[in-house]
């Protein structure tokens, strides 16, 4: 965009943003010396996850109720790069994104020929499939999952076993990914996905081949959602069926659902929401899926647009009382 | 007029919708640089021969060309649409969400790959462009606001600024006037003079004011087919057009 047009409603959102990535980094880089790092960065890979996800949803309207396909599957492709073939990490999360990403073209190519509900429900079917997949395959180790997943050394000089070195490392691939998405977002095809989201048909009859413009955002989302799979699965050491479910793939909608969908920031604070309050309950008697499907109600039936998309709303609101 | 020298050729179009015949046997040319007014009275298949052309609807038999060449009943809505047939719709329909600018950046004459949106960065010269564009109608000072926000008649301007970004041959604009004031009404009959001047032009319109205002070659649609064709003195003085359409 041209700076010399300045446009009101953006610089308001703008200005947050800038602040909250500026907050969001600092304490990024302070995190680990006050909290147990491995928390933080199961949170940085369900805030990535969520906004691939968000990659879709917010800014192209479709609904994938199959993204756990693309989190597990990398997360599976990576650990057995590691393990078994030996690969060093960042080739090992490589494979995982590939293989998402190829994995995105196939359930993709299936799905943007339907739309809503069909739509959801053919990446659910195909993300089922992929599922029972990882569940019969040999090398996935069936119900056991792949153990022991080495981490490596990154680059053949950080070694990759040290909390720290681990810390910054997943700070620097979340920090990647989330720059990725912002910048699909921000650009000329950003702006398309967001006109097909609006207005469909419109969009075709301006020239565009929306089909193609769907698929590529897929593909995008399944890698970006991959490439936090693969982290998780050297973060943890392992990768397991919980990771391809159809409950993970609803865990992801949620996360993003309460952040607030076609934001920036919306689905970073409701991945870290979701997962601080899983941790939180995690030593209490109280069912986990009960509390989330209580604040899920909550904030379908009181702030629709999610935590930070009712803020932003908010200050809307408030610019245009007071005219300037 | 043979095929080679039109810009638009239909000849003997048909199309049925549940054995309902919305388009019978109609045939219309268009020369390059024309403008015509279509009139006719709700349900004459003005929007449905505008659904032809621009590939949105096949027709059940008959021929269209466009440029004398393309074989529009074969290409799909995107390549029509690249090959340079722009449509303006009765209803406006402009991206609300996005700024007046982007809805003519959207539209804006480009490759329309997946790759090219992706590296694209806006060029100088296509900034200055949008800024003829917003200029031509009247809409500079509303570039940064949200097309939302808009007027009525204003949405039906950024409408026709998004077709001339697109730089189409051949503009279809359905109902420009609708809903307008007499002065948006006015200026908008000058700003499709204008444009008529570069490109061809096909108006489909009710305000007989307004096409009387365009003072150009009419037709007159009843029944899916052409019921008089001419100057607009000679269409309204036809006794079947008056018995239809304009009443007595």
């Amino acid at each position: 965009m041209a700076e010399a047009t300045v446009q009101p409603s953006k610089t308001t959102a703008n200005r947050i943003e800038i602040v909250l990535i500026g907050l969001g980094v600092a304490a990024l880089l302070a995190l680990p010396f006050f909290v147990y790092p491995i928390f933080v960065m199961k949170m940085m890979c369900f805030a990535l996850f969520a906004c691939a996800f968000n990659l879709l949803l917010g800014y192209t309207g479709l609904l994938s109720f199959g993204h756990a396909a693309f989190f597990g599957g990398a997360a599976y492709f990576t650990a057995h790069a590691v393990k078994v073939w030996g690969f060093p990490p960042e080739i090992g999360i490589l494979t995982g994104v590939a293989g998402a990403a190829l994995l995105g073209l196939v359930i993709g190519f299936f799905a943007i020929r339907r739309q809503g509900i069909y739509f959801a429900m053919i990446t659910l079917a195909l993300s089922q499939m992929f599922f029972f997949f990882c569940v019969q395959a040999s090398f996935t180790g069936g119900e056991d999952g792949i153990q022991g997943v080495p981490r490596g050394t990154f680059l053949g000089v950080f070694d990759l076993q040290n909390e720290h070195t681990m810390y910054y490392f997943v700070a620097a691939n979340f920090l990647l990914g989330l720059f990725i998405v912002w910048r699909i977002v921000n650009s000329p095809f950003g702006l398309i996905l967001r006109s097909i989201r609006e207005n469909e048909s419109r969009a075709i009859s301006l020239g565009y081949s929306v089909q193609n413009y769907k698929l590529a955002a897929f593909v995008m989302s399944a890698a970006l959602a991959g490439l936090a799979g693969a982290i998780k699965a050297l973060v943890f050491q392992f990768a397991t069926l919980t990771d391809v479910a159809w409950q993970m793939s609803g865990e992801v909608i949620l996360m993003t659902l309460l952040g607030g969908i076609g934001t920036m920031a919306g689905p970073i604070f409701g991945a870290g929401f979701v997962v601080a309050l899983q941790n939180m309950l995690a030593t209490s008697d109280f069912p986990v899926t009960i509390a989330t499907g209580l604040i899920f109600m909550v904030c379908v039936l009181i702030f629709r647009r999610g935590i930070v998309g009712e803020i932003y709303a908010w200050l809307e609101r408030r610019r245009g009382e007071k005219p300037e | 007029m043979t095929k080679q020298h039109t810009i638009l050729y239909l000849d003997g179009v048909s199309v049925a919708f549940d054995g309902f015949k919305a388009i019978s046997n109609l045939s219309l040319t268009l020369g390059r640089n024309e403008m015509r007014a279509i009139i006719g009275p709700n349900g004459a298949g003005k929007t449905t021969m505008m659904d032809i052309i621009t590939g949105k609807t096949r027709p059940d038999i008959g021929d269209v060309y466009f440029d004398g060449v393309h074989d529009l009943t074969r290409l799909d809505e995107a390549d029509i649409a690249n090959l340079g047939v722009g449509r303006k719709f009765q209803k406006p329909t402009v991206f609300e969400m996005h700024t007046v600018e982007d809805n003519i950046a959207l539209s804006l004459k480009s490759p329309r790959g997946v790759f090219a949106a992706l590296f694209d960065l806006r060029s100088a010269e296509a900034q200055g462009r949008i800024d003829d564009i917003l200029e031509m109608v009247r809409l500079s000072a509303r570039r940064g606001e949200k097309a939302a926000n808009l007027s009525h008649g204003q949405k039906q301007w950024l409408e026709i600024g998004m077709l001339l970004a697109q730089d189409p041959k051949l503009l279809l604009v359905d109902e420009p006037v609708a809903g307008m004031t007499d002065a948006e009404t006015e200026e908008t009959g000058r700003l499709l003079k204008k444009i008529a001047q570069t490109h061809s032009v096909i108006v489909v319109e009710h305000d007989m004011h307004f096409v009387r205002e365009l003072d150009v070659k009419v037709t007159c649609l009843h029944e899916g087919s052409v019921l008089s064709e001419g100057s607009l003195d000679f269409v309204s003085s036809d006794e079947r057009v008056i018995e239809v359409y304009l009443g007595r």
